[in-house]
This record gives C-alpha cells, structure tokens and sequence, in this order.
C-alpha cells in the first residue's frame, strides 16, 4: 500500500530526492553520495543522505560518525548530524548495530520492512537535498526504496559505473530497472576514469577509460563526468575528512565539483 | 524448456517464502514460484534438497568466493581460479555464478552471447574448455540490457535450480561466485549445499577500511552458518606505475589491511594481488589473465593463493559417499 505524500509526512520538508544506484558493486556510489553530500553542503544547501544499504553500510565511516547513536523524537527517528551546523544529516543501519562487525543477514521481506521505515520514520526536517545511496544490484532494496519514494516524486537517479565493459554490463541493467520503475536517469558518472601517478604524472588507465560516456551516449542519458582515481579522496574517504573543504588542488575536486555543479544548475528555479 | 529471458518484474509484497501466506497472498498471483510458495507447507521439507544431495555426490570439492564489499574482485578471482584449476585437464572444473542481479561471469570467461541447453539429464554448463563448465543468469537473458529486477524468493528459486537440474557431472572442483552480501544468496546456497560438505569461503578484499569493515561482517556470517574460511586475499593492493616504477597505494591500508584484519580475527591470509590494467583488460575480453600476461607480478600471486586453496582443499577430503 502507497503512502500518501501528505503534508505531516517525513519527508514532506525535502525539496529534491536523488538516487545514486549501479548495477555494480565497488564503483563508488557511497563515495559520489558522501562527495555530493559535501559539494551541495559547501554550496549552502542542507542535504541529508539516507543509506540503505543494509548489508554493507559504508557512509558513517566516510562522515565520521560510525560512533554515534540514533534518538528517537516524537515524529520519529532523529538523524545523525555530521557537523556543528547541522547541514548535513544521516541515517544508516550502521547506527543501529550493537556491534560494527555485526552481520545483517536479512532474508528480502526483513530488508523491505527497515526500508519502509527508514523512508516514513526519520524526521528529517528541511532539506534541499535528500540523497539515497544504495546497494549494487535490482533487487530487494531498490524495488523497495523507489516504491516507498513514488509519492514524493524523486527528482531522479544518478548512475556510477567505472570504465570497464564488465561494469558497463551491470550499469545497462540499472538503466533498464530505471526505465522499468519510471525513474529518471539524471545522468552517468564514470568513476576510477584514470589514474595519474604522483611521482611521474603518467596516466595509467588501470581499469580502462570511457565506458560510461559511451554507455551515456548509447543509452541517450547525460554524461555528468569522468572522476580519476585519487589517492587523496580514497584516505579521506577511510579518515571521515571533508575532501571538498581540505583537498581542493587534489585531482577527483575538479570532476566532483562539476557534478554537484550540474545536480544545482538542474534543479535551479528557471529548469524545476 | 531452458527458459529464453527471465527478466519480469516480480509480485510487489511478496509475504516471503516462509512466510503462512507463501502463495496465498494477493501479491502470489502471477509469480513463477506461486505453485512451489503454497505447497510447501503442506509437504513438509524441500525435496529440492535431496536431490541437490544426489547431484552434488559427484563434487568432490566445494568453494565459495565471497566477500561483504562488492568491487573487491570476487568474480575476477573466481574466474582466475576456474582457469588456474582448469590447468590441470585432468580436473573437472565448475563454476556456478550466483550474481543473479549483476551476472560478471558470462563476459569474464569469454561466453557473453551463449545459452543454456537442455537434455534428459538436466541443464547443460556452457563449456569453456572440455573441462571447465560455467553456469549463470547471464545465458538466460536475451540482451544485454535484460535487468533482473527480482526480490528474494524468486532469486532463491533460481539458485535451487541451478544447483538441482544443471547436469555438472562429475567435478573436481565446484566454484560458486556470490553477489556481495549477506543476505538472500548467501542464505539460500548455505541451505540448499548445507547438507553437502563444503571445503570452505575465499574471502575476497581491498586493502582499505570501508572495505575491511564490510569483510569482517562477512566473517562473522561464515561463523554464523559454521562455513570455514580457507582465507582472505587482499585485491588491488599497490600499483606500481609502469613508467617509474613507483609504487601508489590507490587503496590504502590505514587500518593494516587484510594481514592485520586476518591475524585479528584468526583466519588464514593467502596473499595479496597488486592492481595491473591488465587484469581488467582480460576479462573484459573474456580471457584468462594468467595465460595472456604469464609474466605478471599479479600472475605469480594468483597463482601461488590458487595452490594454496588447492592444499587447503587437499587436506580436508570431502567425506561424501
């Protein structure tokens, strides 16, 4: 049964919803969701980010917060605040293991029932952007999640693939679920698209280059960016730093900055 | 009749297959697994098992590669591993890709395009040598944009299948590439092979900790379901640059990677396999890295984890009849 979107609803202060999904693992949808999370932030907005990825949690650590608890409030489960200002909100069933290295071994129906909730049941508030952040695959969550969403008409989905055919396989599958549940692709992110060596500048492309602006072009969907692989945003990413903020000479900024870039310009008041 | 394309878009509210209205439900109406779903309680335990018992007789080792990360390379090592085993012809090799949702294994050894036939035995393995069969969704769908947009009973029901009426043989080694996880997978290949002796889990990781916190949530699930841990194999860890020769740490080891993770948690490390393009490049095209670049760093590293496992599974003979 379908939530009505109305006015008491949770979800009913969020301006802008946005997916980050691939058919693909390891390709970096929580890094781009945590990088987009920080770029919208620097840029004044307030984004929350809902992780549901219920098996393999990544965004507490990226934010660090994997310590903090999860209160309730009368309108329901408060979110974790990332920072002082409370412009970047979180939530994650990594917060609600006893143990970090608890293992979540759900059957599909479990899964679907933490979903529900976490889409109904967490006061977010205000928030210019909601980002969800997903695990790989067409199953269970996202069926699931793009369900429960339905009514509050997500602005779309942003796919991550990395370069190589192998990945590109999985990512043409997400873009057919997309097709298939009525999402609209908001574009494609080559990720790991080259990997420049610090010592001698040479750039190797170690898991190939331009699957996805081929897969972009083929499929008839924006082409957001090629992001190269940076040692830099990977430490960041392990530390819980603001890469936005701290490394804005390093060589993912360029390419991440673009793409919160073009995720503003598409959702500024003259192209709503 | 092996079926063409199983991409349909599942009953939404699917009650679960355990659930007392498996079947019953409004939501049942329409799903292939309908029939299976409202018998189930009235006829007691799955057939299915026993005769998954039967087929798997003629196994004599089993191994699971899984990992809690996905990207890690489960289906690269899985496909390394095939063709490191399959070296020796007088081995028979299998390998059962159980990525439902985002099926590697079809490109990775070369068979994108290939379909499953059928005989009075069952279900035939594609084969890539004469020794090494391969099995996955891959060749049940019809394009390579077919999503498999299933919840977790019908994903279940297709495993069983796997596992029940594809004619394997006998085999030597069975290799099963699982989707990254702990759920419905990892759950249905631990029932239906539970009666069965399994050697025991490849766990694959990258060096850093956002994956090493997914890989000990892994391990912990090994323990739940009582499946040894053979060992880990730590992926992509170092480049080393083929103009300076300078060695990068893409995915760094800020918490002592997965030597440190092993020695804590007790379990058995069985190498480290450096990023080379290379590796990428080959199963793109569907070949087998160790035999493209024998002279690989990775090669050497592949090859000495693959004899590893093959001595682990050497001293622990299955007990099957």
């Amino acid at each position: 049964m379908e939530e009505t979107a109305g006015e008491k609803s949770n979800l009913a202060g969020v301006r802008h919803i946005l997916l980050v999904l691939s058919g693909k693992g390891g390709v970096g949808k929580s890094t781009i969701s945590t990088e987009l999370a920080l770029a919208l932030r620097h840029a004044g907005k307030k984004v929350g980010i809902l992780d549901v990825d219920l098996c393999g949690p990544s965004i507490p650590r990226m934010l660090k917060v994997q310590d903090k608890d999860v209160h309730q409030c009368d309108s329901g489960w408060v979110p974790v605040f990332v920072d002082q200002d409370k412009s970047i909100s979180l939530m994650s069933i990594g917060f609600l293991l006893e143990k970090p290295d608890d293992a979540v071994v759900w059957r599909g129906p479990k899964k679907n029932a933490l979903i529900k909730q976490f889409i109904s049941d967490v006061a977010w508030g205000g928030l210019d952007f909601l980002i969800v952040d997903t695990p790989p695959g067409t199953s269970d969550e996202h069926i699931s999640t793009v369900e429960s969403l339905r009514p509050y008409q997500p602005l779309g989905a942003v796919l991550v693939t990395t370069p190589q055919a192998v990945s590109v396989g999985d990512v043409r599958r997400e873009l057919t679920f997309c097709k298939k549940t009525g999402l609209r692709v908001i574009g494609i992110i080559e990720n790991m698209s080259g990997f420049v060596c610090p010592h001698c500048s040479e750039c190797t492309n170690i898991f190939s280059k331009g699957g996805g602006e081929e897969l972009a072009k083929h499929a008839g969907v924006p082409f957001l960016g090629c992001v190269p692989l940076d040692p830099q945003l990977t430490q960041s990413l392990e530390e819980g730093r603001d890469f936005i903020q701290e490394f804005p000479k390093s060589s993912a900024f360029p390419a991440l900055a673009n793409i919160a870039q073009q995720i503003l310009d598409g959702t500024s008041p003259q192209s709503s | 009749m092996a079926e063409e394309s199983v991409a349909v878009l599942p009953p939404h509210d699917c009650p679960g297959t355990s659930s007392a209205q498996a079947g019953k439900a409004a939501a049942c109406q329409g799903c292939p697994n309908q029939r299976l779903c409202a018998s189930a309680g009235a006829a007691g335990p799955d057939p299915a098992l026993e005769e998954i018992q039967a087929k798997m007789k003629g196994v004599k080792h089993k191994i699971l590669v899984l990992s809690g990360k996905g990207g890690v390379g489960k289906s690269t090592f899985s496909a390394q591993l095939a063709h490191g085993l399959a070296a020796d012809d007088t081995k028979q090799v299998a390998l059962l890709d159980i990525d439902i949702c985002g099926p590697s294994i079809p490109k990775m050894m070369g068979l994108e395009g290939e379909q499953v036939h059928q005989s009075g035995s069952g279900w035939s393995p594609v084969y890539v040598e004469e020794n090494l069969g391969v099995m996955s969704v891959g060749f049940l769908l019809s394009s390579p944009d077919d999503a498999v947009i299933w919840r977790g009973p019908k994903k279940n029901g297709l495993i069983k299948q796997f596992l029940r009426d594809v004619d394997w043989g006998e085999v030597d080694y069975l290799i099963v590439d699982t989707p990254p996880g702990t759920s419905d997978e990892h759950l249905s290949i631990m029932q239906y092979l539970g009666a069965t002796h399994i050697d025991g889990a490849v766990i694959i990781t990258t060096p850093q900790e956002v994956a090493l916190q997914d890989v000990r949530k892994e391990i912990n699930f090994c323990h739940k379901v009582k499946l040894p841990v053979i060992g880990v194999v730590e992926n992509m860890s170092g480049f080393i640059c083929p103009k300076c020769k300078n060695e990068s740490e893409i995915f760094p080891p800020t918490t002592g990677g997965a030597e440190m993770m092993c020695k804590n948690l007790n379990v058995s490390f069985l190498g480290k396999v450096p990023l080379d393009p290379q590796i990428g490049k080959s199963c793109d095209n569907g070949q087998s890295f160790l035999s493209e670049v024998p002279e690989s760093p990775a090669t050497s590293s592949y090859k000495n984890i693959i004899q590893r496992i093959q001595d682990y599974c050497g001293l622990h003979q299955s007990q099957e009849k």
